[in-house]
């Protein structure tokens, strides 16, 4: 069957007004990085002990759930799921926006932002953040031949061959996103080969949401039809995504809890560790991961589509309480230099580093969303990436009902 | 650079490091000399794989409260002695009490010129990275200021330069937005003095800290190291440190 794609129009006042909210909140994030590059991470709340702060929370954010972003389109080609063909222009784009999105902030970070060319000249091979400037540019390029591949008819025959590189290069792609902490041996928060498998995890159920609140947000403000069963079938899928990586979660900590060195760490993080304590059961595990289960799996409560956005946007939010477990909570635990004696220095030894994330630094994160955003809005606009309907009927008809 | 010649002032000062160390060496233990003159190489010859720097800190001669080292360490290389959460600490005094006995110690942790330095593995472009002689060092001209170096440390010896600096040491040159951490002062190494920590704790009469060459079987440093027991902090690591501590 045949699926008719079609440009938004782009030129009604809600349009405009969306682009321009989005457009004003990158315009702060550009603002606070200038700020912060003027003069200096002083503004932050970036210390000697707390290094990476909230840009970081964002950008790896955004960065895994670029990645899981292109789930639909890897299960339409992929797993040739044709129900799912629709879904995959769509899909392409968020998962490159996404990821353009975070590599901005994470890019506006770096000491010396005005230096980013010598990262791109000179590299080092052993380090995992130089595999990943080619990880992002695979990510990139491949994503971009896959919507071509879907785009112009005369080259559709290579679909099959761009969407599995592309699904190859996604999962290498997080890996890598999970090994930047996987590779951090002094570190007892990160030291653990299970953070690359379980960042895979994570970043399906991130993309997943993100991927779904677009999809709802972008066919009820174009009033064009969206079918119950697709969103279903979605929902459902999210459902999954989320019980995988809670069981992730289990099963890193309990691990770990295996380990007597890593018992002070686990300690911090699921008893003691006040914020972090908090972030991790009440954000994570049940907001992020519970009531959004409970929501999913339930035939009736997932066919409201409040609910269902009310669902992913607690995965969402419950992404970001994971990766400030993960990122600040890894950096406020302090170092064991001296295992067996209690220290004491100048420099904040042995003890728990604070972290006050300032203005400028949540505003540089929220402009890579803002970012990633405008370049879904304005790409639905340029090009045919929608389907006029995404009606049952329309779009399988054979698994409507 | 300077040249390789040395200046009166360089003779004055050599006589006088020679003269305090033979009265630290004999004020602390007769028979051991706890302090050698570094030999540095001239300075049109590039740092050889046939010297590897080291300090051995002795913690029995290390003072509780004194901070000598960590002075000095601001004066040489033009930094204060700030010590909020975003100064610069190139070097540190860490007070230590044993859980279990009470005991407590007194020691300074600073860079550990790895011979295979983490910060030098996960360092995107480079600009970390380890000299032949041992010394590990930031390229400030390519460093991005991405500070993976710095998470990548298992001694926190690094530092991330928050805000503008005025006043710089001409020898030591440093930058906003660079990490940078302990340069063994590779800039006086590089011209036969020791470095600047090792010096000062030497003129407080603790000579706690002893610079040479362990690649030489014939140094203090090495010789030391032969005949007494030291430790590598985190030694789990395997990361074969050029600072070594003895005395635990
Ligand atoms: S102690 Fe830290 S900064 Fe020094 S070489 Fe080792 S990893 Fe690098």
């Amino acid at each position: 069957m045949q699926i008719a794609y079609r440009e938004v129009e782009g030129r009604s006042p809600r349009y405009w007004a969306l682009l321009g909210i989005i457009g004003l909140i990158a315009l702060l994030g550009l603002g606070a990085a200038y700020y912060m590059e003027h003069h200096g991470h002083i503004v932050t709340g970036m210390t000697n002990q707390i290094v990476w702060g909230m840009p970081h929370v964002f950008a790896v954010f955004l960065i895994v759930a670029a990645s899981g972003a292109l789930n639909a389109a890897s299960i339409a080609s992929v797993f040739g799921k044709s129900a799912y063909k629709p879904l995959a222009r769509l899909s392409g784009l968020v998962a490159v926006a996404l990821l353009a999105g975070g590599l901005m902030v994470l890019m506006l970070d770096l000491g010396r932002p005005d230096r980013v060319i010598v990262a791109a000249t000179y590299y080092n091979f052993k380090s995992v953040f130089a595999w990943n400037v080619f990880l992002y540019t695979g990510f990139f390029t491949f994503v971009a031949l896959y919507l071509w591949t879907m785009m112009d008819n005369s080259v559709a025959a290579y679909g099959k061959y761009a969407g599995f590189a592309a699904f190859i290069w996604r999962l290498i792609l997080t890996t890598g996103t999970g090994s930047i902490f996987g590779f951090l041996v002094a570190r007892e928060a990160y030291s653990s080969a299970l953070l690359a498998p379980m960042f895979i995890i994570f970043s399906f159920s991130y993309g997943m949401a993100v991927y779904l609140l677009i999809l709802i947000a972008a066919y009820a403000w174009t009033g064009r039809p969206l079918g119950d069963a697709i969103l279903h079938r979605l929902g459902r899928l999210l459902g999954w995504f989320v019980a995988a990586a809670l069981y992730f979660v289990v099963v890193f900590h309990m691990t770990n809890l295996y380990f007597t060195k890593y018992h002070g760490v686990e300690r911090f993080i699921l008893v003691e560790g006040g914020i972090y304590t908090q972030m991790f059961w009440i954000g994570q595990v049940l907001l992020g991961s519970v009531v959004p289960m409970l929501i999913l799996f339930n035939g009736k409560l997932r066919a409201s589509r409040g609910l269902l956005v009310t669902a992913c946007l607690l995965v969402v939010l419950g992404g970001l309480a994971q990766m400030y477990v993960t990122i600040i909570g890894g950096q406020a635990y302090p170092l064991d230099i001296f295992p067996g004696w209690e220290e004491r220095s100048s420099f904040f030894d042995g003890v728990v580093h604070p972290y006050h994330p300032s203005l400028p630094e949540f505003l540089l994160g929220l402009g890579g969303v803002a970012v990633a955003l405008a370049i879904v809005t304005i790409g639905v606009k340029v090009l045919r990436f929608l389907p006029e309907s995404l009606a049952d009927a329309d779009v399988d008809p054979h698994a409507a009902g | 650079m300077t040249d390789n010649k040395t200046t009166p002032v360089d003779e004055g000062r050599r006589r006088f490091l020679t003269a305090s160390a033979a009265m630290a060496g004999v004020a602390v233990a007769p028979g051991v000399v706890l302090y050698e003159i570094a030999h540095g190489k001239p300075a049109d010859e590039p740092a050889s794989h046939a010297v590897r720097w080291g300090m051995l800190i002795d913690t029995n001669q290390c003072q509780e409260g004194c901070d000598e080292c960590v002075k000095a360490c601001g004066e040489e290389n033009g930094f204060g002695h700030g010590t909020r959460e975003t100064d610069s600490q190139w070097i540190r005094k860490v007070e230590l009490r044993d859980m279990r006995t009470g005991r407590t110690k007194s020691l300074p942790v600073m860079c550990q010129h790895c011979a295979e330095p983490p910060c030098v593995d996960v360092c995107p472009t480079g600009a970390s990275f380890k000299r032949p002689d041992g010394i590990v060092l930031v390229d400030r001209h390519i460093c991005i200021g991405c500070r993976y170096c710095m998470m990548a440390c298992p001694y926190k010896a690094r530092s991330f330069v928050h805000e503008r600096i005025t006043d710089q040491n001409p020898d030591v040159p440093r930058g906003i937005g660079c990490v940078e951490s302990c340069t063994m002062c590779v800039h006086r190494v590089d011209r036969d003095q020791q470095p600047a920590c090792v010096e000062a704790c030497a003129r407080a009469g603790h000579g706690a800290i002893l610079f040479g060459n362990l690649n030489d079987p014939n140094s203090e440093i090495a010789k030391r190291i032969a005949q007494y027991s030291t430790m590598e902090l985190r030694a789990d690591l395997k990361l074969n440190l050029g600072v070594r501590y003895q005395g635990f």
